[in-house]
């Protein structure tokens, strides 16, 4: 292991050279403030809190054996999302052989253009809406609705704020490939939230008003 | 600066770029003239920017309750 990784802070250098020497709670120093990223990397592949759980518990202990190879080339959050990452696709094809995309699917994104759908205007969401349940709801179904590898680019930039460069680097694709992906499910999520429950906004308007997401 | 007209189909491919700032100068421009001058466009901007808004905060992807805990243990148990 380096020390002198240029992406390590001082303190989690220590931490990691005291890990490596068996220290355990210096491990779980470590690791305790990436324990969301973590699980919602595992949650963005499986989309399953209980399966998310268990990968990434895997994936943390793997992160304590493969310790000493850490060089500090990433930061050691990337580098444990990494792991995380590629646990959790190995679960889904485990689990899911037949179904599952084949890696080779995941690095071509040769789909085709995305089109908007509609183009009502939404209202700026105020903050106090945010946490209302119908609006949580829709969200949700919208992100389950979504393709698991746009899904995936969408969880870690816009939830985790990953880089496009720490992103495409944790799923093993390029940046360019983290951007079209990224468009797309923007998109995709605007078109599955835009028409709406209060149903102010009708198609055949020349105007189009402003209607709200939920 | 002269700025020279965008499609449609062109601000649609770029709008999330331009949302993460990731469109150059001359780009950002012309993308600026055409949402004024659009109303479709310029509402699949503002839905879009909402989209990132809404999932910004991770409420869906809330860590399980004892979740820190139950990893403690595993560590400690390797």
């Amino acid at each position: 292991m380096s020390s002198t990784g240029a992406n390590l802070v001082p303190a989690e250098t220590e931490l990691i050279q005291r890990a490596c020497q068996g220290d355990k709670e210096a491990f779980y120093c470590l690791v305790h403030p990436c324990e969301r990223g973590v699980f919602t990397a595992a949650m963005s592949i499986l989309n399953n809190a209980h399966d998310a759980e268990e990968v990434a518990q895997e994936a943390v202990l793997k992160a304590l054996t493969a310790l000493p190879r850490f060089r500090g080339e990433c930061k050691f959050s990337t580098w444990l999302i990494q792991i995380t990452i590629n646990e959790a696709r190995l679960k889904l094809r485990r689990d899911h052989r037949h179904l599952y995309e084949s890696l080779d699917e995941q690095q071509t994104d040769g789909e085709g253009e995305y089109f908007p759908r509609d183009f009502a205007d939404w209202r700026d969401i105020p903050s106090e809406t945010l946490q209302r349940k119908e609006l949580r709801e829709a969200l949700k179904r919208a992100l389950d609705s979504l393709p698991p590898k746009y899904r995936e680019v969408l969880i870690l930039r816009d939830v985790q704020h990953l880089s496009i460069q720490e992103t495409a680097q944790v799923l093993g694709v390029t940046e360019g490939n983290v951007k079209t992906r990224l468009l797309r499910a923007r998109l995709q999520m605007r078109d599955a939230l835009t028409p709406g429950i209060d149903g102010s906004w009708s198609r055949g308007k020349q105007e189009f008003e402003k209607v709200r997401p939920w | 600066m002269r700025v020279i007209e965008i499609s449609c189909l062109e601000v649609w491919r770029e709008i999330s770029n331009y949302l993460d700032g990731e469109v150059d100068a001359e780009l950002r421009a012309r993308m600026e003239a055409h949402f004024k001058a659009c109303a479709h466009c310029k509402a699949v901007l503002d839905g879009t920017r909402n989209v990132v808004k809404l999932v910004g905060d991770g409420v869906e992807y809330q860590v399980p309750e004892g979740f820190s805990k139950r990893l403690y243990a595993k560590i400690k148990e390797k």
